[in-house]
């Protein structure tokens, strides 16, 4: 009956919901302002990750220009095949810094205020979450305006952007559960490095120097099962054709699936942390 | 006439003094990379991560027009792999030095009677050990995955050769900014840099296929150079000129790091 009224938004109940809700978004709201003030406060934290995709895009369509000459390559442009991979990245590690943050202020003691404050415990997770989600914009922008310079193309209009955003926005989101979760686990920086190398790994063991259909050997066997090839398929369609529901689907499920996953793996180490 | 006779002798003690006091601060210095693998293992495993990877997403390329005569991919990607794990490994040996200077163990040394210059040559000799280790490493590792050095035996000695003298050149330049700033994390922040210095190369991929501005880079970068002389040994076989390109470009780097480096040491010796 209760949740009956609940969800009806009518009710006692409801308004403790509703109370609940409003206070950890304000919790949320505030975490993140201030997630978004050490990017000006302390830019060396977040400099890294906007640098690495515009080097990573410079660099790899430089490198490899070549490479779209191999037979079945899906683009004769390579930025257009390493700017998806390079913004992917750049918002994986945006998520992953805060993970560094919260390392800080676990070893300065400013994450025990926060936990003692009277806030959902819940928002120590969202407010850091909308940190990731506004850096990786900043993050998306900027490599997407120098790739743009760099020579890459749209080949499907705006849509082929809305695809490479939704794309950031999961990468930052399964990021961030992973960063968040290992920093409440570990709590000082050996969970830094931990968090840079298996997402890094898992990045590369994928589609993310070439196609499927041109790799050959072990890794074509790892970066079929690697959900995160689904999610560069996801980023990288509008630069390489028509954005279709075929290519989509499966990136928005393993986002999806990838998130719900670290979020209750960051959930659980926080309350570890609590407890 | 005593003088004259006894000043040989005291100047070749005195050599063989500073010989030594080189020789531990040199195996100081490779003592403390045995004693924290964290430190090693990424110079190790990254490279070869990257050549795996490279092997298995690139394989086909290697049938591109301008694209080296090659029967794997891998054949091509050693050189680079072996100086992406030497310019790497070269941080960990000045963020060594600087971590020295930060805990004041630098300050002591020099409140002994050691030679200035064996403080600094020690730890590059170290490096020259590491680096040499290092490519002696790749080498093994790839081999059974079908690498093939056309220059046999003697051009694999000079790969080993070439890793030790590249650490010693990126090593000085990592040594003179410890001793320029003192931080650690300020000789850590040079890793990019090095990432950049080897991407815009030819380090990954040949520069024959490479067009544009980005190709001006990469042909006057002179990692490009340094790669390629160890890769014409891995790929053409034992000529003077890949010989050459292998020992002198890393020789010729090293005497401008060294000079950068034992200049910054003397700095820091006046200031103090």
């Amino acid at each position: 009956m209760t949740s009956a009224i609940a969800t009806s938004g009518t009710g006692p109940a409801a308004g403790v919901n509703r109370a609940q809700r409003g206070a950890l978004l304000r919790s949320a709201r505030v975490l993140a302002l201030r997630g978004l003030r050490s990017i000006r406060r302390l830019p060396s934290a977040f400099f890294p990750a906007l640098a690495m995709p515009v080097f990573q895009t410079i660099a790899f369509s430089g490198t490899y220009f070549a490479i779209t000459r191999i037979p079945g390559f899906p683009t004769d442009r390579s930025v257009n095949w390493y700017l998806p991979l390079a913004c992917t990245m750049g918002s994986g590690f945006s998520g992953v810094g805060l993970g560094f943050s919260t390392v800080r202020d676990i070893e300065n003691g400013f994450f025990d205020r926060l936990r003692m404050a009277p806030s959902p415990r819940l928002s120590l997770i969202v407010g850091p979450l909308f940190t990731a989600w506004i850096r990786v914009l900043i993050v998306i922008t900027t490599a997407l305006l120098v790739g743009l310079l760099w020579g890459a193309r749209l080949t499907d209009g705006p849509l082929g952007l809305l695809t490479l955003y939704v794309a950031g926005l999961g990468v930052a989101t399964v990021a961030a559960g992973w960063g968040l979760g290992l920093a409440y686990r570990f709590g000082d920086m050996r969970a830094a490095a931990l968090m840079q190398l298996t997402f890094f790994n898992a990045i590369f063991l994928t589609n993310a120097q070439a196609p499927l259909n041109v790799m050959t050997g072990w890794l074509h066997s790892v970066a079929r099962i690697n959900p995160f090839t689904n999610v560069l398929r996801l980023a990288r369609q509008g630069f390489l054709g028509n954005v279709t529901w075929h290519d989509t689907w499966g990136g928005l499920v393993a986002i999806v699936g990838l998130s719900a996953l670290t979020i209750i793996f960051a959930y659980r180490g926080l309350e570890k942390l609590s407890n | 006439m005593t003088a004259a006779v006894l000043a040989p002798a005291h100047r070749f003690q005195r050599h063989g003094l500073w010989l030594s006091q080189t020789m531990a601060m040199s195996r100081r210095s490779i003592t403390a990379l045995i004693r924290q693998p964290a430190l090693v293992v990424p110079s190790l495993v990254f490279p070869l991560f990257f050549a795996a990877l490279g092997s298995s997403s690139f394989g086909r390329a290697v049938n591109l027009a301008n694209f080296p005569k090659v029967d794997t991919f891998l054949d091509f990607s050693l050189a680079g792999t072996i100086i992406q794990g030497v310019l790497f490994g070269s941080v960990t040996g000045g963020a060594a030095l600087a971590t020295d200077i930060e805990q004041g163990f630098f300050d002591r040394l020099l409140a002994t009677p050691t030679s200035r210059v064996s403080i600094l040559l020690g730890r590059l000799a170290g490096a020259a050990l590491f680096g040499a280790f290092q490519a002696f490493i790749f080498v093994s590792v790839l081999l059974p995955f079908g690498v093939s050095i056309r220059a046999g035996v003697a051009g694999f000695v000079v790969i080993v050769l070439c890793g030790a003298l590249t650490a010693v050149a990126i090593g000085g330049f990592t040594a003179a900014m410890a001793l320029k700033t003192g931080s650690a994390e300020a000789v850590q922040g040079s890793f990019p840099l090095l990432f950049i210095a080897l991407f815009f190369s030819s380090a990954f991929f040949p520069r024959q296929t490479m067009s544009g501005a980005y190709k001006v880079v990469a042909d006057i970068n002179p990692v490009s150079h340094l790669v390629e002389g160890v890769r014409g040994l891995v790929i053409d076989g034992l000529t003077v000129r890949h010989v050459a390109a292998a020992l002198l470009v890393p020789a010729a780097i090293g005497v401008v790091s060294i000079s950068l480096a034992l200049r910054t040491l003397y700095s820091r010796l006046a200031a103090r």
